[in-house]
């Protein structure tokens, strides 16, 4: 058994969480103050994910950039993969905050939405 | 000249809360005032999560947090928005000269709510030593060419200080691409949230160098290195420490200072130390009827406090037109 030493990062606390773990499994989370540290140890020992927030370029509407996010968490080696796809989005239609950009974004079946309306 | 119950300047999440609460707590007569033209402050450039965990206990973007107080401004008959709307004096006796397109407006107020906001350090605060190229950035305001006007300011970056902004933009300049080479910050520890050092640095093996500081800064026309020196707790430079790093793009996350250049004007008085009002309880200035709150009262390092606290505001205003 081995025990790492992970900064929870779900809230600006910043819990330090003490995770025993062995084969890639976790046995034990200890500093947790609250269920969403131990849910995040579980995750960042097992396959790290992280909510991507990033602009993409609008055509339309009274702003060049609508700012976005996934709406849930991805994998965290997929970042890159999915910010060489926000690149390429061109918006052709204004948006309102919460639009749904990208139904199946890198068919990780999590949305790419919208976080601001782009009209004035 | 015309006569308001309140007026609130600025319409960021300091001035929205205290709009929406004063108008909770009675007061029929608001106006608020924008000098941008959208609502919303900062937040609209703050496309990154991590606003709302204790105020609506969810997670949100910076737009998203703003337009939850949009919506609810919009919906209250009694606040008067006007955007593009820039102050320009305010005196003891709440007398406010704004500007807005084609017009100078003058008008008295029962009571004046400052949500004002801070402003960032620069290079000249902090004395980094060294040419004058461009490629110098404050971490915000790269964040605005970044995240607003879509554009990438530099390649090659190290940024100055760990406070939240340059976690944040390290992190940002890098998902678009760009090298973030260094993390320099004279402390021993950071300034910023931890979960920002995890998710922003360590997350993309960004090298983050505590006690040390950037002693100049090199280039002609744009940057191409600078000279990064360890110090010891006093801050002094240890010698034989030194070594270069290359880069086109050096950002500032040196710290924020309250705004509150206009009720020193009204005579207020401020702490020289931290440009904060001096004042005898949260959201007071030394002037009655002026009331100052969000970043302009004190630097805070998330928005949902500010929000918090900046309802008192409302409140305190509300009582204050009352008692009148």
């Amino acid at each position: 058994m081995k025990t790492k030493n992970i900064i929870c990062i779900e809230c600006p606390q910043g819990c330090l969480l003490s995770v025993d773990h062995e084969n890639c499994k976790v046995l034990n989370i200890r500093g947790a103050k609250c269920p969403k540290g131990t849910a995040y140890a579980i995750t960042e020992m097992e396959d790290p994910v992280r909510i991507l927030t990033s602009a993409v370029l609008s055509e339309a509407g009274a702003l060049k950039m609508a700012p976005v996010r996934t709406n849930k968490p991805i994998p965290k080696k997929d970042l890159f993969r999915a910010m060489d796809e926000i690149k390429k989005i061109r918006l052709k239609v204004p948006v309102r905050p919460g639009d749904v950009i990208d139904a199946d974004f890198l068919g990780l079946g999590v949305k790419l939405i919208s976080t601001r309306g782009t009209t004035s | 000249m015309r006569e308001r119950d309140l007026v609130i300047v600025g319409g960021g999440p300091a001035g929205m809360a205290a709009a929406i609460s004063a108008h909770e707590n009675g007061v029929k007569d608001i106006l608020l005032l924008e000098r941008d033209q959208y609502l919303g402050g900062i937040l609209n450039q703050c496309v990154h999560t991590g606003f709302g965990i204790e105020y609506f206990k969810e997670v949100l973007t910076g737009p998203e947090y703003a337009e939850r107080f949009v919506k609810k401004v919009r919906d209250i008959p009694s606040i008067e928005i006007s955007l593009r709307s820039f102050v320009v004096r305010l005196s003891r006796d709440r007398v406010l000269t704004y500007l807005k397109p084609g017009i100078l407006e003058t008008i008295k107020a029962k009571a004046v709510i400052m949500a004002t906001g801070c402003r960032e350090k620069t290079r000249e605060m902090v004395h980094i030593p060294g040419t004058r190229p461009a490629g110098i950035f404050s971490a915000g305001l790269a964040q605005k060419l970044i995240n607003v006007e879509g554009l990438l300011p530099g390649k090659e970056v190290v940024v100055v200080g760990s406070g939240d902004i340059g976690l944040i933009m390290a992190r940002r300049f890098t998902l678009e691409g760009a090298k973030v080479k260094a993390v320099i910050e004279i402390q021993a520890e950071t300034r910023g949230l931890i979960r920002n050092v995890v998710q922003c640095v360590e997350d993309f093996d960004i090298p983050l160098y505590f006690n040390h500081k950037i002693s100049r800064i090199y280039g002609s026309d744009r940057v191409e290195k600078v000279h990064v020196v360890r110090v010891d707790k006093d801050h002094n430079e240890i010698s034989g420490s030194g070594f270069d790093i290359t880069c086109d793009t050096v950002l500032l996350s040196v710290g924020l200072i309250p705004e509150n250049e206009l009720i020193e004007m009204a005579g207020a008085e401020l702490d020289r130390k931290t440009n904060s009002p001096v004042s005898d309880g949260l959201n007071k200035t030394s002037i009655p009827g002026i009331f100052a709150c969000g970043n302009s009262f004190k630097v805070y390092d998330i928005a949902d406090s500010v929000t918090r606290d900046s309802e008192l505001a409302g409140k305190l205003a509300a009582e204050y037109i009352r008692g009148l």
